[in-house]
């Protein structure tokens, strides 16, 4: 849609249209008794076509109901606000080098305080401008990838990141960074861990649940805590940083394929799932919190970007039609996560198209959709059925994971036994070997 | 003081929290708690560049200081809304009606669609580092004193968490008054004097207990001033909670801004221009460090330094009275705290006899070469603290020889101000897009008008009518907090709407001057007080001493009060007892004098009973009594 008039419609747009004006001039509304002044507004997307935004001299914003007897008139035209970038914090040469890759959401953004809209901040100066406190940590090398939402991302976003982040690696990066919008992000960092293999540093997947134009978002936090890990972390492992809690003082570095978001809303949205966190930064320290990972080296990374997308993930519930599987089989799908109920299992209804899938050719696999705890298909008459027609039970795997890994795994185009084998092995921890006991969410 | 030719302009804002059974953006109840905290969670907040890349000088201010936030909260009055956890849910409507109800009242013209914004405040006193607020209706009017004074606009926002501490390195805030809807009703700043600004803030106020949807008692109101004079600035006082004050605050600030200009022009014409003032600090603490006098010796502990700077041409500004209680030397040393945050700021007048020898103070004055016709601040702390104080004290300085700086105040209890922070830039409202615009539609404004409270001059007419009070009380009732409380006791207990209306006018008001804490007594108490004072369970006599002990045992009910002072009534033989004994203790009295004894005796057994018998009873048994013995 046309910016001058952003997010009007019908009579109302037709009516500023023929006044001449556009969003940004200050106008004055006249009708009857009432005078207006004020800064045209852009409007909301879902808005009908009644009202006018206008800024008052005070600040505020007010919708006036459109009349035909109202005249409008412009006052001024927009001034466009002149960028005045503030002062750059010296960089270090020095400090060890991190790579900032953005693939969409702000990280780092100004807003702009007259229509309320954010603009992400797009090339290293920019980002070191509103988060100064980087340039003491590292020499900052960031390039935009993408801007998409994180509900828009492909598996060929996934592929491309990947090849980014290792040509960021063989540049000589002590670390990536990758931000991203965090609705999907989980599905990414699974598919970075796949697709990453043999890493010498880290790759770390960072987002916010409170955007960067806002005085509390949890952005800089989470950002400066990745930055300080690219570069201190003994890992070298794809993972993602975010809060640990609600409060601002701790992030912690969550397995790239054992974390889920959790949370709609929180900043402690997300969680590592039948695991711990890796590491955690609090206050400005950076306490590892298990042995048991990848450590940094000389390891040659490989690549192994490519994704096979047709793979479904399927979630079992009662009155679950068959008819959805015999739909995947008839479509030629060669992979199918199950996010069966408890231990791993679906409705006998579902047992022919099962059979269909898996005698065509398709990899079948068994996750649990209670998320904590691991599938057992020996316990029940119906695990044991689906063990015999070849469904895969994939351990304590997470659904998303197993489907990322799916889809990686069949995309290696080595046919459906090297495509089992590897979803057997545990390539990127994303099996656990023993289920712990945890305590209740406190 | 001539206000009018001084182009004394005031605005008032006043803010009110309502009284609605949720919370403006969420479905928690507006209440806060006592007692500790269920959890308690920390935040940062970092001001928000613009799109221009500016911060807000207000917003800079606050962060600069870099302290850590905590906010204390529990489950009951909290959930993730205000916690910043979640996004802000739908405005609360019965808010929104109150605001309509108050704008119609006014004639302020609603608006047509609803818009909420932010404004930015990184204090910390919002999780969200801004307040949402939203403008509800425009323009309007109020009368006070029989005049007609104009409304700016009337908006509907948030109220912010509260603070409990504060030290070096954190401040504590507790969030269940976080999201109460409060109205904010601006006036036009066309008001000329500090009666008038009186009298407008009373006039208001009462007329948000009209609307009988605001809530009652301590901190539920606050006022903001908006004062400025010619040639001044605009000062903006914020947060005054007690009515009382706001003449003085206004008389002082206009004082104060006037003897502002006053010293500029003195300094210019000393051929002072802020270029003169440069930045060069002295470090002092080795020089300190020698002296004898203990004092100088502690405060030097710790690692802190002395430092110095001198203030070309301000020789003997410093102790210049701005208005009562407020020289231009605390003004400064109060901007240097709010930016330093140094312990000690001072300027070399202010150092006693007993601290400095002679030559002590000739060392200090010759190495800063500070002649008679210069000032010296000192400023002992950390070196950092030292840094910013005297940064802050040079920017004020330089200020000084200009006029009256533009700042944020905050009120003190003797009507004087200090310094809190600059005053906010324009460009800190921005669109709240979580939220979407709200109609007001026309069959909403006409349901409202359908129904709407009665005006304070029909309640003052109705008050005389229905419970006989005379018109000067009824218009004590009006103005009080209690307006509303005062009908549901006249109509619930037996006791006199005349004494209950003095009692809670007058007799409160005479407590509060004695310093009794009567704001603190629970309506509860109250309703139970005048339950029992119909029913003849104690005299209003009493009412005093009760509420004197209750404002100092708030968890306590009037039978405990009456039981702990002894005050239970005494029964109408015991009475009788009394009284007879008394006159026969004063027989030849009563044999001197005759029937004029009765107003000495009178006097005599009231004080015995101290409020335990009305004094009607105690008359006509005294007079019984007497004419028994005569006859």
């Amino acid at each position: 849609m046309d910016e001058a008039l952003q997010g009007y419609r019908g009579r109302v747009r037709e009516a500023l249209e023929n006044a001449g004006v556009k969003v940004g001039d200050l106008v004055r509304i006249h009708g009857g008794s009432e005078t207006y002044e004020g800064i045209l507004m852009p409007r909301i997307e879902t808005a009908d076509d009644t009202y006018i935004v206008l800024k008052l001299r005070s600040g505020y914003n007010i919708g006036i109901a459109l009349e035909d007897s109202m005249s409008i008139e412009r006052l001024r035209r927009a001034e466009r606000p002149q960028f005045r970038p503030p002062p750059i914090p010296e960089t270090k040469p020095n400090l060890p080098r991190v790579s900032i890759i953005s693939t969409g959401g702000t990280i780092a953004s100004r807003v702009d305080y007259t229509t309320g809209g954010v603009r992400a901040a797009i090339s290293s100066r920019d980002l070191l401008s509103i988060i100064p406190e980087l340039s003491d940590i590292a020499v900052i090398d960031a390039d935009i990838l993408f801007s998409i939402f994180s509900e828009n991302m492909e598996p060929s976003h996934w592929s491309e990141m990947a090849r980014r982040a290792a040509q960021k690696i063989r540049d000589g990066a002590e670390g990536v960074i990758i931000t991203h919008g965090t609705d999907t992000m989980g599905y990414s960092s699974a598919a970075l861990s796949f697709a990453l293999q043999g890493l010498p540093v880290p790759v770390i997947f960072v987002g916010s649940q409170r955007s960067s134009d806002r005085p509390s978002s949890d952005a800089a936090t989470n950002l400066i805590g990745s930055v300080k890990a690219a570069i201190e972390a003994p890992f070298a492992e794809v993972v993602l940083a975010m809060h640990e809690s609600t409060s601002d003082d701790s992030v912690a570095f969550h397995r790239g394929t054992k974390v889920r978001k959790c949370h709609t809303s929180s900043r402690y949205a997300f969680r590592s799932i039948n695991s711990q966190p890796l590491a955690r930064l609090k206050d400005g320290r950076l306490e590892m919190l298990t042995d048991d990972y990848r450590r940094r080296g000389v390891d040659e990374l490989v690549i192994r970007d490519r994704f096979e997308q047709r793979v479904a993930l399927i979630k079992f519930y009662p009155g679950f039609d068959p008819g959805i599987l015999e739909w995947l089989a008839d479509r030629g799908y060669k992979g199918v996560v199950l996010e069966g109920t408890g231990l791993g299992h679906v409705g006998s209804k579902c047992y022919p198209p099962i059979k269909r899938l898996i005698d065509e050719g398709a990899v079948v696999c068994m996750t649990s959709q209670c998320l904590w705890g691991r599938v057992n298909m020996r316990v029940y008459s119906t695990g044991r059925e689906l063990l015999r027609m070849g469904v895969e039970p994939l351990g304590d795997m997470l659904p998303e994971t197993a489907m990322v890994k799916l889809m990686w795994a069949l995309g290696q185009g080595e046919g459906r036994g090297e495509a089992l084998r590897l979803m057997r092995m545990n390539i990127a921890g994303e099996y656990s070997e023993r289920t712990l006991y945890e305590k209740g969410e406190t | 003081m001539d206000y009018r030719s001084l182009g004394l302009k005031i605005g008032l804002e006043i803010h009110q929290e309502l009284e609605t059974k949720h919370k403006l953006f969420c479905r928690c109840p507006p209440r806060l708690f006592k007692g500790d905290p269920e959890y308690t969670f920390k935040r940062r907040l970092r001001p928000s560049q613009s799109e221009l890349g500016e911060v807000d000088p207000a917003a800079l201010f606050e962060f600069i200081h870099g302290k850590t936030i905590v906010y204390e909260a529990n489950r009951e009055t909290s959930c993730l809304v205000e916690m910043d956890e979640e996004p802000p849910g739908p405005l609360d409507e019965e808010a929104l009606d109150t605001c309509l109800i108050f704008a119609l009242m006014t004639g302020s013209r609603p608006v047509d669609e609803i818009q909420v914004m932010r404004k930015i405040v990184v204090d910390g006193s919002n999780t969200t580092g801004f307040q949402r607020t939203c403008v509800v209706s425009i323009g309007g009017s109020i009368e006070a004193g029989g005049r007609t004074y104009g409304l700016e606009q009337i908006c509907l926002e948030e109220d912010a968490a509260r603070k409990v501490d504060e030290d070096d390195e954190t401040i504590r805030y507790r969030i269940d008054r976080l999201g109460i809807p409060l109205i904010e009703v601006s006036t036009t700043p066309e008001l000329h004097s500090p009666k008038e600004a009186e009298e407008v803030a009373l006039a208001i106020g009462r007329l948000l207990r009209a609307t009988g949807r605001v809530r009652r008692g301590l901190g539920t109101i606050r006022q903001d001033l908006n004062i400025s004079i010619e040639g001044g600035a605009q000062i903006e006082i914020k947060g005054l909670q007690e009515l009382e004050l706001i003449s003085k605050v206004v008389e002082y600030e206009a004082q104060r801004q006037l003897s502002l200009l006053s010293i500029a022009s003195e300094l210019r014409n000393r051929g002072l221009s802020p270029s003169d003032l440069k930045e060069e600090f002295f470090d002092l603490t080795d020089l300190f460090a020698s002296m004898n006098s203990p004092t100088i010796r502690e405060a030097l502990t710790g690692g802190r330094r002395v430092m110095a700077l001198r203030l070309p041409g301000f020789g003997g500004l410093l102790t210049r009275e701005l208005c009562p209680n407020l020289t231009l030397g605390k003004e400064m040393a109060d901007r240097a705290r709010a930016w330093g945050e140094a312990k000690m700021i001072l300027h070399i007048e202010e150092f006693s006899r007993g601290d400095l020898s002679d030559e002590e103070l000739s060392s200090i004055l010759s190495k800063t070469m500070t002649t008679d016709r210069d000032a010296l601040f000192i400023v002992i702390d950390e070196e950092e603290r030292c840094r910013r104080s005297l940064q802050a004290l040079l920017v004020r300085a330089r200020e000084a020889i200009l006029g009256v700086p533009s700042e944020t105040r905050a009120p003190n209890p003797d009507g004087t101000t200090r310094y809190t922070r600059p005053r906010p830039g324009a460009a800190r409202m921005y669109p709240e897009t979580d939220i979407f615009p709200i109609p007001i539609t026309p069959e909403r404004i006409e349901r409202l008008k359908a129904a709407l409270p009665e005006t304070p001059q029909a309640k003052l007419r109705r008050l005389m009518e229905d419970y006989h009070l005379n018109e000067k009380l009824a218009r004590q009732v009006i103005d009080s907090v209690y307006s509303e409380f005062f009908e549901e006791l006249a109509k619930e207990t037996r006791a006199s709407p005349t004494v209950i209306a003095v009692i809670l006018t007058e007799t409160m008001k005479s407590l509060e001057r004695e310093g009794v804490r009567v704001g603190g007594v629970k309506e509860e108490a109250l309703r139970s007080l005048f339950k029992l004072l119909g029913e003849g369970e104690l005299t209003k006599e009493a009412i005093p001493e009760i509420l004197r002990w209750i404002s100092a045992n708030p968890e306590a009910s009037p039978e405990q009060a009456l039981e702990a002072l002894g005050l239970k009534p005494i029964s109408g033989d015991e009475l009788r007892l009394l009284v007879k004994k008394q006159v026969e203790e004063n027989m030849e009295m009563v044999a001197r004098m005759g029937e004029r004894a009765f107003g000495p005796l009178m006097g005599i057994v009231m004080s015995r009973v101290r409020g335990r018998a009305k004094p009607e009873d105690v008359q006509l048994l005294l007079k019984e009594t007497l004419k028994s013995l005569s006859s």
